[in-house]
């Protein structure tokens, strides 16, 4: 079978996961590939998150939270890009592209956007090939 | 206890069973651990549709439910309250989003929207084995409102809370209430003088007792949340002191300096020492130090002299107070896009190019011409014509329609005609629209008095030597190109996002649209409510909207505000984070990552450990990510719950 990426996506409940929303809600197709978590804010993700969903199967994990400045939190998008930068730079130290991990700003208006995002990072992912990480993967 | 799980997936009619298999989805739901029930059903939502949930929840002892169906931002209240009204608690719900993440962004992918819709429903079906019973906290609010910004919006708004009991701080920008409405000569469609419809209301504002207005003053920061907020705002130095003005105008009639006036639209003037217009509320002069000849040259001082009370202090300062509010509704409604910014039009090059504002400046009997619409030249126009849409419907400019444009150049032409009926008035648009009460009936009435509706707009005015102004345009309706020749030309100019949107957006933690208006919660049925509690949106600063849309606005947000506070408390959602003294070793990481401060160190047994202060808590989660031992559980996002949807969404 030809290989589908999977993405994992975690969303802020008030930006993003609004955006998604609105894609779904304006007709905007983009591909089945991801698979949502809501969180109430970006900054609840667990860089340990990231990595498990890698190591479960994920083929890219996405983190979207609101604009800079967005936050509903005030600051705790800033707080996840710092932790997400950190989590690529081991990934790649672990000999994993780090571009499997994508950090990125929906804000709730933005149905089109998070559309294009998705878009672009299932073709990356085409791209990369299946995740090396995958526990399964290693078994065989 | 162990979980027993009912799942309930929703077909919403077509939306989401003309793409999903729904029932594939439920017969695969019925295969989960735990789970005791799985139906699939026509509406949800519905009465019949709680009602199953309900009756399961007892016949089968459900203590967990699982609903896959529209958005949890759509239904998820309504179903916590299906549980509630069971017995349930609420919180022992998990809804898989499979209408707009699923059959809606993926309806012509019938088979990968089944397949993601089973996976959806496993992550829920694992969460909800892992939900624990939560409950709601209740605080105590202040029972009192800001209003931001002192057009009609904020006026009915205040008015509204007032009369309801509330107390109500009205934050004003400029020295007088009264907004874009007190710069109109008449309404749409009934001819009604707006400062007649109007200055009563604003004078009801100045006396009513509930209601502190703080005119020349602005907001600058807020803080706290749904109930207990807490805003700064600045009071900008009037250099003349309020309580001792009587607005007597001794001091204006002294003052011998000029210039242009800003509620005229620089059409007339006023002295350093003014009021904007007469009917101004509250009625105190402002000194404007930009132009006062004593505070730029130190040098003149004639006011002090001619004011009889002594009102005028130029050593005021600017003042910051603080107010506490339950609730704050945003009414800084909107700016009139800037004509310049399409030059082949003539505005601001031709003396006889104006824009409707202008003309309802100089049609008003206070305005600078005492109400009488002259040329440059002084002379009343024997021919006009107004071009619609200018920046609007426009991708190069504004997108937006707005509004209010048409039904604008109707009423300036009716006046027009009304004074002379002689004079030729020409229309020049894109389309007519009309949809309002009287509206069209007004319209058919404009075309019975000989106004001449052009199906197109000119791309480029010229000005002749004798002053008049030239410009061809091509009438779709009849095909032909049309010169024209007028005294004057109207630019029917556009509604924008007011210039403080933007800081105010940052500092309410609110989101806006694409054209930068506020964004509200729901675009049918919340159409005043933000998505962040306790704060609300009336007027143009929402949309554009004529007046009375606008007012019914501000009295949907004032009612919504009332609604909220009349309980005296509101409920605390319990998704906050705890710390499990045991394991926290006291390192502080998330004391000074908390953005609202909720975490302490506190004495447990003897040593320090960090303790989350419920209330202040509002439940981002930033600190368990951060905690090095993790000792710190998000309610309702917990550890476990997020680990077991990420092994359910990768297949495991
Ligand atoms: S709430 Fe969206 S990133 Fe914090």
């Amino acid at each position: 079978m030809e290989y589908e990426p999977l993405i994992v996506a975690f969303l802020c409940n008030w930006c993003s996961y609004a955006g998604a929303d609105l894609a779904g809600m304006s007709r905007m197709e983009y591909p089945a590939n991801i698979r949502v978590i809501r969180v109430m804010c970006s900054s609840r993700v667990d860089p340990a998150h990231v990595l498990y969903a890698l190591k479960r199967g994920a083929d890219g994990v996405l983190v979207s939270g609101c604009h800079p400045g967005d936050c509903h939190y005030i600051n705790g998008n800033h707080r996840a890009k710092r932790r997400i930068i950190l989590l690529k730079e081991l990934l790649r130290q672990m000999g994993v592209e780090p571009e499997r991990v994508k950090i990125d700003w929906v804000s709730a208006s933005e149905g089109e956007r998070f559309t294009r995002i998705v878009k672009e990072f299932v073709e990356e992912l085409r791209k990369l090939g299946p995740n090396p990480l995958k526990e399964d993967a290693r078994e065989v | 206890m162990k979980p027993r799980i009912g799942v309930y997936v929703c077909h919403c009619g077509t939306n989401i069973a003309g793409v999903v298999n729904v029932e594939e989805v439920t017969n695969y739901a019925a295969t989960l651990p735990d789970v005791v029930v799985a139906r699939d059903m026509m509406y949800t939502c519905s009465d019949p549709g709680q009602n199953t949930i309900k009756e399961d929840i007892e016949k089968h002892g459900l203590n967990r439910v699982v609903i896959a169906a529209c958005s949890p931002k759509m239904h998820e209240n309504t179903f916590r309250k299906t549980l509630a009204s069971a017995g349930l608690n609420p919180y022992l719900l998990e809804i898989a989003n499979i209408r707009e993440q699923v059959s809606w962004a993926h309806f012509r992918e019938r088979d990968k929207a089944t397949e993601k819709a089973k996976v959806l429903v496993k992550a829920a079906v694992a969460k909800a084995r892992l939900l624990e019973p939560l409950e709601k906290k209740e605080m105590p609010v202040e029972r009192s409102v800001l209003v931001i910004g002192g057009g009609v919006a904020g006026i009915q708004a205040a008015l509204d809370l007032a009369e309801a009991g509330l107390k109500v701080y009205l934050v004003e920008k400029s020295p007088s209430i009264g907004g874009h409405m007190a710069q109109l000569n008449k309404t749409f469609p009934t001819i009604d003088c707006s400062a007649c419809i109007l200055t009563p209301k604003m004078v009801d504002v100045a006396n009513h007792p509930n209601i502190t207005l703080l005119a020349y003053s602005e907001v600058v920061k807020v803080e706290g949340y749904v109930g207990n907020f807490e805003a700064t705002i600045l009071r900008k130095a009037r250099y003349v002191d309020e309580d001792l003005c009587a607005g007597c105008g001794a001091c204006a009639d002294a003052c011998p300096r000029k210039v242009p006036n800003e509620f005229d639209v620089g059409l007339g003037k006023r002295k350093a020492i003014y009021v904007p217009f007469p009917q101004a509320v509250p009625l105190k002069y402002t000194i404007d130090p930009a132009s006062c000849l004593y505070m730029k040259y130190g040098r003149c001082k004639l006011c002090v002299k001619a004011c009889p009370r002594g009102a005028i202090n130029f050593d005021q300062k600017d003042e910051e107070v603080k107010v506490r509010v339950g609730a704050i509704i945003v009414a800084v409604g909107f700016k009139v896009f800037d004509a310049r910014k399409i030059p082949s039009l003539g505005y601001g090059k031709y003396k006889n190019v104006i824009t409707g504002i202008e003309l309802e400046r100089l049609s008003n009997a206070s305005g600078p011409t005492g109400g009488v619409v002259l040329t440059a030249s002084g002379e009343r126009p024997k021919s006009v014509a107004f071009i619609q849409c200018v920046g609007s419907r426009d991708l190069n400019h504004n997108s937006w329609c707005c509004r209010i444009g048409c039904m604008a150049t109707l009423k300036q032409a009716f006046l027009i005609k009304e004074e002379d009926p002689d004079a030729e008035v020409y229309v020049c648009h894109i389309d007519m629209r009309t949809a309002g009460k009287g509206y069209e009936e007004f319209y058919r009435r404009l075309r019975e008095m000989g106004v001449r509706f052009i199906h197109g707009v000119p791309s480029e005015i010229f000005e002749d030597a004798d002053g008049k102004l030239r410009f061809n345009v091509f009438d779709q309706t009849t095909g032909h190109m049309i010169e024209l020749k007028v005294d004057m030309v109207v630019l029917q100019t556009g509604l924008e996002p007011a210039e403080d949107v933007e800081k105010l957006q940052k500092m309410l933690n609110v989101s806006l649209s694409p054209e930068g208006f506020f964004l509200e919660a729901h675009p049918k049925l919340q159409p005043v409510e933000a998505s962040t509690r306790g704060i609300f949106f009336a007027g143009c600063c929402h949309s554009p909207k004529d007046i009375a849309e606008t007012v019914a606005h501000a009295s949907a947000a004032a009612a919504k505000a009332i609604t909220l506070l009349s309980k005296g408390k509101v409920d605390v959602e319990p998704l906050t984070a705890s710390v499990n003294p045991e394991i926290c070793s006291g390192c502080e990481v998330c004391t000074g990552i908390c953005p609202y401060r909720a975490i302490q160190l506190m004495e447990y047994e003897g040593r320090r450990r960090a303790k989350v202060i419920d209330v202040l808590c509002q439940g981002c989660g930033a600190c368990v990510a951060a905690c090095p031992s993790n000792a710190i559980e998000m309610k309702g996002f917990t550890e476990k719950q997020i680990l077991a949807q990420i092994d359910a969404l990768t297949g495991g």
